[in-house]
């Protein structure tokens, strides 16, 4: 869409400005990217009053232009670079009218910067429950730029500020804040000269920042440096007698402005809840009862849907077999990429419960309470109390997880969060738990009331647990944040979730995960197909020749020699040789070429490992017809020694790989997404694969 | 007098910081020389504190509020 205006949305956490983004474009949006940085772009439209389009970019909620994570870095570089596509033509900045003294701050940093700016102050309906009266009028004149009184939430105002926009300078008329030239004249000055720039604010960021902005060229940058050195200036110290200054203007602008009570309502509302929610005792039962709510919610309410969708593409597999000429390129389009991408699609519904609960979690306020409750525990292993969330998410699923882990400013803190995510036992690892404790655990009770294969399946999500704990400690240790790790962090007020920003998320999510992942699992789908439904040489042309003599046409059903037929062109495709090449490999894990094969599927997904090894034991249909895989796993033997596959040994050392290894294309490619970088996904698998060996190796030799 | 000295409920008004770097960090969010704050809870394991500043809940490690020295 071609848009006449760019505005900008600017705004605190927790100001309403994704809520304000939401209602002025509606479903008119799209997430892109920021070029040459890993911060998603959002940018929406919405149609003037005088019938232009303005292009709304949402950038990440900060408190200052002083960056602290990589989200807010974009903010300055969006507002400064003048050669950009994406420079606005006016900013928009969200005040929170119920706590404008701390937003006020990068107001009066942005208004500095002189772009035109308009003002909205938003919660006006808290505001006045809260008994805090503004002078709208007087606030506007003294601060020299339009003010828009809205309540996003309730959708008032959003017209008035249309019309705000609409009418927006071309020019910045805002008053000065702050005087620049008390904080480092000489400096500012010669940047200025130097730079050509004729704003002293945006030369006095430039010294702040130079050293990560995009679109300063290595030569400007030296010579900022040379020039900062010259005249002996101190980035930390600047901006502390910066934020001072600053913070005299707003205590000048807010004296006959705004009235509030000695103590504002809502703090008093929110304290009285938050005597029970962080309570000693009560915070972590009511936190943990949530958490279980949650799993119960995940699994049941999306069984239904799940069925829904799985039946749905076994229904379009069917009709496409029967109406397109049986060929290889009806089996690709077919066996490989509807099946890869149905095992993608049945994940949708568990995806979006999770962000459901995960968005009024967050937008309620409690989530910041669990992070507050859980820092000193998840500290004392290398985590933040920000990991909780997504270490729990884990359980259901690690991409939307991973996801979720953006919340986590310190760049050390996410990082060991994402890494050891995907150990917690995801939904996909149950079924072959599941199938591989049927194997070998009697289904027998044990000190009356517990069953031993139920104890086996607890032994290893607990399991899963610990040693993601004890990898976070571990990597504590080798990763090097290059910040110092702090937790200064708003608890901002409960509220009541917005619906329409849990409905925004939850399709958000679902979709980012659809393509993001959907196109990686295409690919390896294709691959794999491939891989299994040919063989090197004449193989496959003699198989064929070999099943069509009498004895196996007269003495089989058609049935079971179809089967016979397919075992053997699979042992002998490129995954078969595969398998048997990697065979000398996993012997000392008890595994043969057969398991090797399934392995080698099942790195698309963990789900795999059921319906590989149901093909590989010749065994028609997929999960549904588990009793079937079960007893043909359990009847296996070994040709050379009678004795069977499947034994104690070999069950749990195939369990510890599954525990540890990354089998999942969606988790490394939304590992890729989230850090924008091949090496964290590389490392990742490398780490988990060296210990899924390991801990199978263990298994299977103590068990022996 | 350092903040995290403060029981719950008590308040006190920041003279100072010990620490630049969070120093910055604080006054950006409105913990400023002047300003007085007061010590709302503690988190049930004893850390991190929840604090009010500037009409606002804040929440802090111990080992930041020791860096914020109090009149």
């Amino acid at each position: 869409m071609k848009a006449d205006i760019r505005v900008a949305l600017v705004g605190n956490p927790n100001t309403g400005k994704s809520t304000l983004f939401n209602v002025l474009t509606g479903l008119n949006q799209k997430i892109g990217n920021f070029p040459g940085v890993t911060v998603d772009k959002k940018v929406g439209y919405t149609t003037l009053p005088d019938g232009r389009v303005a292009e709304i970019i949402d950038l990440p909620g900060t408190y200052s232009i002083y960056p602290k994570s990589q989200d807010e870095s974009i903010v300055f570089s969006v507002l400064a670079d003048k050669h950009n596509a994406h420079t606005p033509d006016l900013v928009v900045i969200i005040l929170d009218a119920s706590n404008l003294k701390r937003n006020l701050l990068l107001y009066s940093q942005v208004a500095d910067l002189k772009i035109p700016v308009v003002v909205t102050l938003n919660m006006m309906d808290m505001a006045k429950k809260a008994d805090i009266d503004i002078d709208v009028n007087l606030f506007a004149k003294k601060l020299g730029v339009p003010v828009v009184p809205i309540s996003a939430r309730k959708n008032e105002g959003t017209a008035a500020l249309k019309n705000a926009i609409s009418f927006a300078n071309k020019f910045a008329f805002q008053e000065d804040s702050i005087d620049v030239n008390t904080i480092a004249p000489e400096l500012v000055a010669a940047i200025q000269q130097e730079l050509n720039i004729d704003n002293p604010y945006l030369a006095l960021q430039l010294a702040h920042q130079h050293e990560t902005l995009k679109f300063l060229t290595p030569e400007q940058s030296d010579r900022i440096e040379e020039l900062e050195k010259e005249h002996s200036f101190h980035s930390q110290k600047a901006q502390g007698q910066e934020t001072i200054a600053r913070y005299a203007f707003i205590n000048d602008l807010l004296y006959d402005t705004v009235k509030k009570p000695l103590t504002a309502q809502g703090e008093t509302h929110s304290n009285k809840i938050d005597k029970i929610l962080t309570h000693k005792f009560f915070g972590f039962v009511i936190f943990f009862a949530i958490l279980m709510f949650m799993f119960q919610a995940i699994f049941s309410w999306s069984s239904y849907p799940m069925e829904l969708i799985g039946d749905a593409f076994v229904w379009v597999q069917d009709s496409l077999h029967h109406t397109l000429p049986p060929g290889p390129l009806t089996s690709l389009l077919v066996d490989g990429i509807i099946a890869g991408l149905s095992g993608v699609m049945v994940f949708i519904p568990q995806i979006a419960i999770l962000f459901a609960f995960i968005s009024i979690l967050e937008d309620t306020g409690y989530m910041s309470r669990v992070t507050f409750m859980m820092d000193k525990l998840m500290r004392k292993v290398g985590l933040n109390g920000k990991s909780v969330v997504p270490l729990i998410g884990g359980f259901a699923c690690a991409v939307p997880s991973i996801m979720g882990t953006r919340t986590i400013e310190n760049w050390k803190d996410r990082m060991i969060t994402i890494m050891v995510t995907p150990l917690v036992t995801c939904s996909a690892r149950l079924p072959i738990y599941t199938l591989l404790i049927a194997l070998v655990v009697p289904n027998r009770n044990v000190w009356w009331v517990f069953n031993m294969q139920g104890l086996a399946l607890t032994g290893m999500y607990v399991f899963s647990l610990i040693s993601a704990i004890v990898v976070a400690w571990v990597f504590k240790f080798i990763l090097k944040g290059k910040e110092r790790g702090y937790f200064i962090m708003e608890l901002p007020v409960y509220r009541m979730p917005r619906w329409n920003n849990v409905i925004f998320s939850m399709y958000d999510r679902s979709k980012a995960f659809v393509f993001q992942a959907g196109k990686v699992i295409i690919a390896i789908s294709i691959i794999l197909w491939v891989l299994a439904s040919y063989g090197p040489g004449d193989r496959f042309a003699k198989i064929d020749q070999k099943f069509s003599k009498p004895q196996y046409t007269q003495h089989m059903t058609p049935d079971s020699l179809s089967r016979t037929i397919s075992s053997a062109k699979l042992e002998n495709s490129y995954a078969g040789v595969l398998g048997h090449s990697i065979e000398p490999v996993i012997r000392p894990l008890g595994f043969d070429w057969k398991i090797g094969i399934a392995l080698i599927t099942s790195f698309a997904a963990r789900e795999v490992f059921v319906g590989t090894m149901a093909t590989i034991y010749s065994v028609n249909g997929s999960a549904e017809k588990m009793q079937s895989v079960y007893q043909k796993m359990k009847e296996a033997k070994n040709p050379d020694t009678g004795q069977p596959v499947f034994t104690l040994a070999v069950a749990f050392s195939l369990m510890m790989f599954y525990a540890f290894a990354m089998q999942c294309a969606s988790t490394v490619a939304i590992v890729f997404r989230e850090t924008k970088n091949w090496r964290w996904p590389a490392i990742q698998f490398a780490y988990m694969t060296v210990l899924a060996y390991a801990a199978s190796f263990i298994a299977y030799n103590l068990l022996r | 007098m350092r903040l995290s000295q403060l029981e719950v409920g008590e308040t006190g008004i920041v003279k100072e910081f010990t620490d630049l770097e969070m120093s910055v960090k604080l006054m950006e969010m409105g913990c400023l020389p002047g300003e007085e704050i007061r010590i709302e809870r503690v988190a049930p394991l004893g850390d991190p504190i929840a604090i009010n500043v500037a009409g606002y809940q804040l929440s802090l490690r111990k080992r930041e509020a020791y860096t914020i020295v109090l009149q």
